[in-house]
């Protein structure tokens, strides 16, 4: 536990530091959303309508920023021997990196994103589901991207690699969070079974993302 | 406590890097590898450490911690220093400190390295012999019996050299085992040698 607990305040750490790009994510996800309305046009019933899923495709994006970084630095100087030498399961490790990036990078995007639904015309509640639903997704975008990191290190230009390879994965979780955003809003679809598929999905994504990420790097690193 | 490899082969991109490497190693002995430039040194120091899968043959470690693997048991000093430049010489080495398994010893070893005067310094700011010093606090700060070490003394001064000589007679002394790539003399005198390549 003591050696998950070093790696996950290390990678925060690295993460909040200059060059660690936490932010980053959160300032394009504020960018996207500030251009919509204006390709869009000012119809503010439309922009209400579409909010959730622009702000969903928003944070699908943004999530997908940083998450080459995830192993690749690690890969670069070295890191990921030791990391892989070390006595804690390499799963377990992996989990432990997934969550500092969750922390790092998703959470802010759900911090920020009642904020940029004022942009969208959103009211105050819708704001707030969408948030909820973006709590309850994420964790599934981040464990998704793990397996796409890790098949895409030992590539130089592994980025654009990795968003063909982990986007299709992301349909589910953006069909599920979209329809519990839009059935919380706008129904007369219940809210719930939506919702708790789209947990399920994070849940299922939680447990297979670091093992399959696990293999994937220890054949990668051969 | 016996590390022992049994004709281990190494087989990369479809090229043999070398075949049939058998060595055995009791407490306090050292193995010195060395060969021409792609002979497979690097290689068989990332077998021992289980980052390279063997294409034939075995590896054990005989009384040794019977729930840990070799490469929990293990040591590597790769080319790379495993540095993170925005982290300061300090977190750095607690980090794998903490890691790899400790007791937080760090500044002790930083003594030992002779870099305890730029604990607080961001490792950007390091120059290359530094960082290799910084790495090679990592085996202090962390007790592990078996080192491995690739090319240790590249980047050195000859003051640093003969601490890291020193380093590990004293890991030697105590029953420790090394195995070392290098070109030429790191200042081991009674450690035996492999030559890879040697065909």
């Amino acid at each position: 536990m003591k050696e998950l607990a070093a790696l996950l305040m290390r990678d925060i750490k690295l993460a909040v530091r200059a060059g660690g790009g936490a932010l980053i994510g959160a300032l394009f996800f504020l960018i996207v959303a500030t251009l919509l309305p204006f390709a869009i046009g000012p119809d503010l019933a439309l922009l209400a309508r579409i909010g959730p899923a622009m702000l969903w495709i928003g944070a699908l994006l943004a999530s997908l920023l940083a998450l080459d970084r995830l192993f690749a630095t690690d890969y670069e100087d070295g890191s990921l021997d030791l990391i892989m030498m070390g006595r804690a399961p390499l799963e377990f490790a992996i989990l432990a990196k997934a969550l500092a990036h969750w922390l790092t990078t998703a959470l802010p995007l759900v911090v920020v994103a009642p904020l940029l639904g004022l942009l969208l015309n959103m009211e105050f509640q819708s704001m707030t589901f969408v948030a909820l639903t973006l709590l309850a997704g994420t964790p599934a975008l981040t464990c998704i991207g793990l397996i796409g990191a890790a098949l895409a290190v030992t590539l130089r230009r592994g980025g654009l690699l990795l968003a063909v390879l982990v986007l299709p994965l992301t349909i589910p979780v953006l069909i599920f969070g979209v329809a519990a955003s839009n059935a919380a809003i706008a129904g007369p679809v219940p809210f719930g079974p939506p919702f708790t598929i789209l947990c399920a999905l994070s849940l299922a994504s939680i447990v297979i993302g670091p093992f399959a990420a696990a293999a994937a790097l220890r054949h990668g690193l051969e | 406590m016996r590390l022992w490899a049994e004709n281990l082969a190494c087989v990369r991109g479809g090229r043999e890097v070398f075949a049939g490497v058998s060595f055995a190693l009791g407490s306090g002995e050292a193995l010195l590898v060395t060969g021409r430039n792609g002979a497979g040194k690097s290689s068989l120091l990332r077998m021992v450490a289980g980052l390279l899968r063997r294409s034939a043959g075995s590896l054990g470690l005989d009384a040794g911690e019977a729930d840990h693997s070799i490469a929990e048991q293990a040591h590597y000093l790769g080319h790379q220093d495993a540095l993170k430049p925005s982290l300061s010489v300090l977190e750095n080495l607690s980090f794998w400190g903490a890691y790899l398994g400790a007791s937080p010893a760090s500044g002790k070893a930083l003594d030992a390295v002779g870099l305890r005067d730029l604990s607080g310094l961001p490792a950007a700011y390091l120059s290359a012999g530094q960082r290799r010093r910084l790495s090679i606090a990592r085996l202090v700060a962390v007790k592990r019996p078996i080192w491995l070490l690739d090319e240790p003394t590249s980047a050195l001064d000859s003051p640093a050299q003969s601490q890291l000589a020193e380093l590990m007679r004293g890991h030697l002394h105590g029953g420790g085992i090394i195995v070392a790539a290098a070109h030429g003399p790191i200042g081991l005198e009674r450690a035996r040698e492999l030559k890879l390549g040697a065909a």
